[in-house]
């Protein structure tokens, strides 16, 4: 337990705690993949890499809007600019530097498929009209991330001796991050009890036998699922990364937080 | 394929159609570089649809196309410029069932 | 060799308004200009992502970061659309590629300034976008086909690029005087710059009237870069913004708005590669070519083993 959380006490409290979770996941990420814009290997990537990154931030500030209207913040901008590190709610493997295009599709891949099986099964349990519209209409572009990432890990994993062994590094290294995905801690406990959250193990294995058979038909080799696991980000025990990543996205707004930069 | 692009990284050229609604005939749209025709699809999506602009997409291989020439032009088209029957204008209709549409 | 008939026929389309199309006849020379022109044009609007996308991960807000990230993308579109247009005259997009990378193809020389402060940003909407699209919207009239219909696809995208950035500048002359010292030293920066954007004077360049008889370009440099100015006199104005030109007046005999002289030595030399960001910007694209090579390659590579599956 971190030095500032506290467990949701009420259902509204709980709502809060998951769409900052959720925003920030999307946020940190969707800020990651918006580095490649003008960078991309092809002009064609360059396209869907933004428009996986615009996605990705337009939910997060949809996200953002409506817990702001919940806890009394201003607008949606509040908690993108006006937080510190250690309040921030996102896993660790969205803060992680943007790397090579390999990592890139790797991080997604596996964030994507996960998101997935998440939504779908918010959509079925959460009552909250507001929140359930959005987990819908987010849904139907997370799919399409997830075969877009999916895709490519097809090509880089049984393309040339160089992608192999990108594509596996990748998943190597972002194995022990991937643990944060399904942790229960107190606050979405208290979330499930509200039928906002679910229990993420319900279908872990199913997320498994997706990310097994996707590696096993692009010739990879899946990581130990028993391995040493971060964790600790979403209570703010982050990476060192994040503390930059925020430097830079927040400073203008900061510096002049009395202006209108609407 | 030409021995060319076999031989550089460079993708092959798609051409892509869209359909801009339900029951509208497809249009072309431009074209995407793609690997393959299932990256050609997505890449033409991303390329040509950010802003809502069809329900649907073709790509097919820019080399499969076989396109008239421009000396067609004549033998072609300008046979039909004769042929008004073909043309509802060709047509007249009484003046009461004119009224009544 | 083209023959004088065949030069004559291909002149009497044009005149006619005529739009040629990639495998109709055309003299070497049209060709020639126009994969100059086009690729040129396809170049600016990758290498005009990189001064932008400096802001996306600094942008101060959710709304205008979402803004700014569309409109970057829209330019890879923009280029790839152009691209397109380009190889339909035979050459491929890797040539085109390598040719500003490893050559000495140009782009236009705005996007060898930096982006300094946010307000930048918003002056690039503002300024750049607009010229670029009085350019644009001739060029949509072009009588190459092809590059014609890439260009209406450009122009009807590109409304909302010049609009945002008019928007946000206008906040920001009105906002807090630190926006105000920041927009109005954007404008102060990018001013001349943009005059730039449409070409030398008619008297020192070359191509223009080769390109108007063609119907390539329909309106000289001088007239399309009046046009601009006409327009933002009054722009500038509506938001408290002062253009940086003491000699801008109006001339009630033109009907038009008289501006200073155009620092003409700078523009030569940023077009020579003697810029303040030309090695930055290269490099860049440079780098995203080389280290995109082995994507491409696996992608390729992964391509050719399912045909060979296929196949067996």
């Amino acid at each position: 337990m971190s030095t500032f959380d506290t467990i949701p006490q009420t259902r509204q409290e709980a709502l809060v705690e998951v769409l900052l979770r959720l925003a920030d996941d999307r946020l940190i990420l969707g800020h990651r993949l918006s580095e490649w814009a003008g960078h991309g290997p092809e002009l064609e990537e360059d396209l869907a890499l933004a428009n996986i990154a615009l996605d990705m931030i337009g939910h997060a500030s949809a996200l953002y809007e409506y817990a702001a209207k919940l806890d009394n913040k201003p607008d949606e901008d509040y908690f993108a600019y006006f937080r510190d590190d250690i309040d921030f709610k996102n896993i660790a493997l969205a803060e992680l530097p943007r790397g090579d295009f390999a990592f890139t599709i790797a991080r997604q891949f596996l964030f994507s498929l996960f998101s997935y099986f998440l939504y779908k099964d918010l959509i079925e349990i959460v009552e909250d009209e507001q929140f359930n519209g959005m987990l819908q209409k987010h849904f139907k572009e997370i799919k399409y991330h997830l075969r877009h990432s999916r895709e490519w890990v097809l090509r880089l994993g049984d393309g040339t001796d160089e992608s192999k062994s990108r594509i596996q590094n990748a998943f190597d290294n972002i194995w022990m991050y991937t643990g944060e995905m399904f942790e229960i801690d107190e606050p979405f406990k208290a979330a499930i009890e509200h039928n906002l959250y679910t229990k993420v193990a319900k279908w872990q294995s199913e997320w498994r036998t997706f990310v097994n058979s996707t590696l096993t038909e692009a010739t990879l080799t899946v990581p130990d699922y028993e391995q040493y696991m971060f964790t600790g980000a979403r209570s703010g025990r982050h990476t060192e990364y994040l503390g930059h990543l925020l430097a830079q996205m927040q400073f203008l707004r900061r510096s002049y937080p009395d202006a209108e930069w609407k | 394929m030409t021995e060319s692009s076999t031989n550089t990284t460079e993708w092959p050229l798609w051409e892509v159609f869209y359909q801009p609604s339900d029951g509208k005939p497809f249009e072309h749209a431009g074209s995407v570089h793609a690997p393959d025709a299932e990256m050609a699809l997505l890449n033409a999506r991303d390329t040509y649809a950010r802003r809502n602009e069809g329900i649907a997409i073709w790509v097919v291989p820019s080399d499969q196309i076989t396109a008239s020439s421009p000396e067609d032009r004549g033998a072609f088209f300008d046979p039909a410029n004769d042929k008004a029957y073909r043309h509802p204008q060709f047509y007249s209709v009484p003046r009461a069932v004119k009224k009544r549409k | 060799m083209d023959t004088q008939k065949q030069l004559d026929d291909f002149q009497k389309r044009i005149d006619n308004g005529e739009k040629i199309e990639p495998k109709d006849w055309m003299p070497e020379r049209y060709r020639k200009q126009l994969i100059r022109m086009m690729s040129q044009h396809a170049h600016s609007e990758i290498v005009g992502m990189l001064p932008e996308g400096n802001w996306i991960t600094r942008v101060p807000s959710l709304k205008r970061k979402m803004v700014l990230l569309a409109k970057v993308q829209d330019e890879a579109g923009h280029g790839l659309y152009l691209y397109s247009g380009t190889e339909t005259l035979g050459v491929t997009r890797k040539e085109l590629i390598e040719d500003y990378i490893y050559g000495n193809a140009k782009y236009s020389s705005i996007f060898n300034y930096p982006t300094l402060t946010y307000a930048d940003i918003c002056v690039i909407g503002w300024l750049v976008d607009g010229a670029a699209i009085v350019n644009q919207t001739m060029l949509a009239k072009s009588s190459y086909g092809p590059y014609a219909r890439a260009n209406l696809r450009i122009c009807k995208e590109e409304s909302f690029h010049k609009k945002q950035g008019y928007e946000m500048l206008a906040k920001m002359a009105n906002g807090t005087p630190e926006q105000r010292k920041m927009a109005q030293d954007a404008v102060n920066r990018w001013w001349w710059p943009t005059l730039m954007m449409f070409g030398p004077h008619d008297s020192d360049s070359p191509n223009s009237a080769e390109l108007i008889k063609w119907g390539v370009k329909t309106k000289t440099n001088d007239e399309l870069r009046r046009h601009f100015v006409d327009r933002t006199v009054m722009e500038a104005e509506a938001i408290g913004i002062t253009l940086p030109d003491p000699e801008l007046s109006y001339n009630e005999e033109t009907g038009h708005w008289d501006f200073g002289a155009i620092p003409w030595d700078e523009f030569w030399s940023v077009v020579k590669g003697d810029g303040p960001m030309n090695l930055e910007r290269i490099k860049a694209r440079k780098i995203a070519y080389e280290e995109g090579e082995w994507v491409r390659k696996a992608a390729k590579e992964y391509a050719r083993k399912r045909k060979l599956e296929k196949a067996s």
